[in-house]
């Protein structure tokens, strides 16, 4: 009995992901009518029911009672913050991207209690102050006006955050990454990248005459070079795309965004030339197979999982996902098609689009340039991390140590990811209450005429 | 829900100032002050944030499309490797599939028994252990190659679906081989009590048609005999020969030595010696096989009848280092394509070496050392205008209805010799069979071409019998290497095996 449940959950499972990825699309046009409702409505009950049945699997699998505790806290948290958001903000925030976020959330929850229960407990913990947080977050974004002015704020305390990484950081594995505080660890890389954002939302939205765009260039620069120098690849390939990308978007000049590809392309070769542990990723990258035992054993047992677990999966405690290092944090990827399979996996990614169009609909949404600015500068960061991680896993690029945004474990990740959803969430405020008014302004000159 | 205070609609208009400090372009907007061109402004950007948005999701695009080919292309091919610890997940659900000859005739096959127990069967036993080896105790041979071929299932979608919904084992793809069990069985019988190996290769394909090592095993016992054969030390019952058995290669060798003296002097075909039964350089004499005379002799008769003077004659006059770069090149001292684990094929001479060890080389002695599966790449490249095929014994996978998965081809591997060397070869290998030491394999149903060998090990007392060659007809070519362990003086039942093979296979 219990083996034909574990059959069919493998079936449910894609079935409710991929319905509810298809509904994600859906639900982005937003018409505020019943069918809209009624589609956000399946959405949550799909995700909810997934949610259920993954830890009923790991319920049966691992006769821990505690799990159902677990299961509850997490339901607990899950219902405060959709109510809270719907109580606080009425209608006027973006539910479809809320439950993209809930979803991403739930399938972390489920893959890391598989891999360690107490590894997804303190993340569990970690999310509940996140959630707490962003409530905060999505209230100030929504009501403070001053935000555009602490250009120089932002870009001194990101710098100043970095250098302290890079002086006195821990080295993680080649890089340093984190510094820790009172038993701690966390990661500065992730919350400047908010700073970073936020500094050049504020400097390029007012500013983008030819020299003041230079003066942006070595802001970022010296941002991206702390990175690179602390070893960090990927978070500096992250600021890198994001300038580019803001700057052609606030001066709308194609020159700028081609120069700064090429003048990535340039940077690339040249640090694979000039570093030694460049050049071992990208070897380990062209040919695993040939260092299979050294550098190639991470992405080679990798794509073992993910070519194992074939399109359906192997089963939730089925695979070996941990003979994948680092399975939790960079390569969850590996682990979820492993076990959960394909289909599965392919139905994340196309989930993690889904969030990236939401963010950039936020962009588009708002009138200001400095709220467009941030809604594409944060909708880039995503993207790119998310490609690196996933790209990485299955060797489309070589890997750069980062994670997959709220699905990976790691408490600074999880923590700045869900500040950056909250902060997006605050950005969608301003745009349905102007929207809003707008309506209500057409409404008034109708009746006045 | 309707927020139409005041406040609002002054904060609003405060937001317009916001506009103006953004339109301090370079490119003077005229119609910048007011909010039509505002608006227009920002539909510029938005143009803008939506090719930047298309980028990242071309990006992802490109992402997902090569995650899907993975998936569907590479995952079943690359899973097969000895690092993937995966195998004992895969046979919880999985029924190990079977593995078929040429013909579909089972060679190896998982039965269930009553109380859910598997057990493989081997029906043909010791024919083909080392070929097909076995997945009871590990695995080897095919077994090995294709161990996760052997537990992935390509049933059809339902019933995968009906297996699982059922809690029942999925049932693993077929792989189906080139191994033509006739000639098999020829061949196993030919060789008797004898220790040695046997390959033979479909020359335009690289397809292996056979296989035989021995001593073998039944590998149906294996797990109650494994420990015994590891331990016997004067048997090696585990070797694969044909792949990891290192032979001093003896006169076949004289087909390389033959090779290098065509292509060093271009007037080959003029080469005349005298032998008088043996040939003395320096303080060293060798003699011919049985001490004969073999008199005026040509290139072809050198190399027809055998002569030892004659090859050390041209041997002498040999460029060594040239040679070397040669043998290295006809996949001495190199790895080879083959998919079995296999032992590099070993040539030494080089400078430096006596003239003793010099002499003892080109006449397929010294320190040379060949495996039989390079010695029958070389006949078949040979039999193959000099275009060496990939040699492969899996030809297809299957799922267990007999619906096709994949289709392996044959691959080109490389030109070891040119049109016209293997032209000249060819003759030289011909002259063996018409009037030299293999006139055994004289048929009027096929052609026979190829050079006979008897090793000489250590201490002279035993020999090797090799033999490397192919045969043709209008339609069909097989090219083959037989090495038969103490094989007494004088006598050639290399070339009696290759002659059974060959009846058999032309038939």
């Amino acid at each position: 009995m219990q083996d034909i449940f574990f059959g069919i959950s493998k079936y449910l499972f894609v079935i409710l992901m991929s319905f509810f990825v298809f509904f994600s699309y859906i639900i982005m046009r937003d018409k505020n009518n019943a069918s809209h409702k009624a589609a956000l409505g399946v959405q949550s009950a799909m995700m909810f029911v997934l949610h259920f049945i993954g830890f009923l699997i790991i319920l049966m699998k691992t006769q821990d009672k505690t799990i159902v505790l677990f299961y509850g806290a997490q339901l607990v948290m899950l219902i405060l913050l959709r109510g809270l958001y719907g109580l606080i903000f009425d209608d006027f925030y973006s539910k479809g991207l809320m439950n993209n976020m809930c979803m991403l959330l739930c399938i972390s929850f489920i893959i890391l209690t598989r891999l360690q229960y107490r590894m997804a407990i303190k993340q569990f913990i970690i999310v509940c102050v996140a959630v707490a947080a962003a409530v905060v977050i999505t209230l100030i974004v929504s009501k403070a006006r001053y935000l555009h002015r602490l250009t120089y704020f932002y870009c001194f305390a990101g710098i100043a955050l970095l250098g302290v990484v890079l002086v006195l950081g821990q080295t993680t594995k080649g890089a340093n990454l984190s510094i820790s505080l009172g038993g701690f660890y966390f990661q500065p890389s992730e919350f400047v990248k908010i700073l970073y954002v936020f500094f050049l939302a504020a400097f390029l939205s007012k500013n983008v005459g030819f020299k003041k765009i230079a003066v942006s260039a070595v802001f970022a620069g010296l941002h991206v070079l702390i990175l690179v120098f602390s070893r960090d690849l990927g978070s500096a390939l992250i600021f890198f795309m994001v300038y580019v990308a803001m700057v052609y978007v606030s001066t709308g000049k194609m020159r700028y965004f081609l120069a700064g590809l090429a003048g990535g392309v340039t940077a690339s070769v040249a640090g694979y030339h000039v570093f030694p542990h460049i050049r071992v990723r990208v070897q380990a990258f062209k040919d695993p197979w040939a260092v299979i035992d050294s550098q190639g054993y991470q992405v080679t047992q990798s794509l073992f999982a993910i070519g194992t677990g074939g399109l359906l999966g192997l089963g939730l405690y089925n695979g070996s996902p941990k003979s994948v290092p680092l399975v939790a944090q960079d390569f969850i990827f590996a682990a979820i098609s492993e076990e959960l399979g394909g289909f599965f996996a392919l139905c994340l990614i196309l989930l993690c689009i889904s969030c990236f169009m939401y963010f950039v609909k936020s962009a588009i949404q708002l009138k200001r340039l400095f709220y467009k600015l941030i809604g594409i500068g944060l909708a880039v960061a995503y993207a790119v991390q998310t490609i690196l991680t996933i790209g990485g896993a299955i060797k489309f690029i070589p890997s750069t140590g980062v994670t997959l945004p709220l699905v990976s474990y790691g408490g600074s990740s999880v923590l700045c990811t869900m500040f950056v959803f909250a902060i997006l969430q605050g950005v969608f405020v301003i745009g349905c209450r102007e929207e809003n008014e707008a309506r209500n302004m057409e409404e008034n000159r109708q009746e006045e005429g | 829900m309707k927020k139409n205070d005041n406040k609002s609609s002054r904060n609003y208009n405060n937001d317009n100032r916001d506009y103006q400090d953004y339109q301090d372009h370079e490119n003077n907007d005229s119609e910048k002050r007011n909010k039509s061109g505002q608006n227009r402004s920002r539909k510029i950007t938005d143009r803008q944030i939506m090719r930047v948005t298309y980028f990242f999701l071309a990006l992802f695009v490109a992402m997902t499309a090569y995650y899907v080919h993975f998936q569907i292309k590479e995952g079943a091919e690359i899973i097969n490797n000895p690092y993937n610890k995966r195998v004992d997940i895969l046979s919880k659900s999985i029924v190990r599939g079977s593995i078929l000859s040429n013909d579909k005739t089972v060679l190896a096959q998982t039965r269930t028994l009553e109380d859910g127990t598997e057990v493989r069967d081997y029906p043909y036993g010791t024919l083909l252990a080392h070929a097909v080896g076995y997945a009871t105790h590990g695995q080897t041979g095919i077994e090995l190659i294709a161990n996760y071929r052997l537990l992935t299932s390509n049933a059809p979608v339902m019933e995968i679906a009906s297996d699982d919904l059922n809690g029942q084992k999925h049932i693993g793809d077929n792989v189906v081989t080139s191994i033509d069990l006739s000639v098999s069985e020829v061949a196993y019988e030919a060789m008797g009590n004898a220790q040695g190996a046997v390959i033979a290769i479909e020359p335009d394909t690289g397809k292996i048609i056979t296989m035989i090592s021995k001593p073998d095993y039944d590998p149906n016992t294996i797990e109650d005999t494994y420990d015994i054969l590891v331990d016997d030390e004067t048997n090696s019952n585990l070797v694969n020969r044909v792949t990891s058995g290192l032979y001093t290669p003896g006169s076949t060798f004289k087909l390389f030595t033959l090779y290098e003296y065509m292509k060093e002097y271009s007037d080959y075909e003029s080469y005349q010696y005298d032998c008088s039964g043996s040939i003395t350089v320096g303080d060293n004499t060798v003699k011919c096989s049985g001490t004969r005379a073999h008199g005026s002799e040509s290139i072809a008769d050198s190399f027809a009848y055998s002569c030892n003077s004659s090859f050390i004659n041209m041997g002498m006059k040999l460029d060594k280092t040239l040679f070397q770069a040669t043998c290295k090149k006809l996949l001495f001292n190199t790895a080879l394509p083959i998919q079995y684990p296999y032992q590099e094929s070993v040539f030494v001479l080089n400078d430096k070496s006596s003239q003793f060890e010099s002499m003892q080389t080109m006449m397929g002695q010294g320190k040379t050392l060949i495996t039989p599966i390079h010695l029958s790449m070389i006949s078949a490249a040979i039999a193959n205008d000099g275009i060496l095929m990939k040699p492969y014994i899996i030809t297809a996978i299957e799922n267990h209805h007999g619906k096709i998965i994949k289709k392996y081809q044959p691959f080109r591997y490389s030109t070891l010799f040119s049109t016209e060397d293997t032209i000249a070869l060819k003759k030289c290998m011909r002259s063996v069979v018409e009037y030299g030491t293999a006139k055994l394999l004289n048929s009027d149903r096929y052609t026979a071409y190829g050079k006979t060998g008897t090793a000489q090990l250590e201490d002279g007392s035993r020999n090797n019998s090799l033999f490397m060659g192919f045969a043709q007809t209008e339609g069909k070519k097989l090219a083959v290497c037989v090495v038969i362990e103490d094989s007494g003086e004088g006598t050639m039942p290399a070339v009696t095996v290759t002659k059974a093979i060959f009846d058999c296979y032309f038939e």
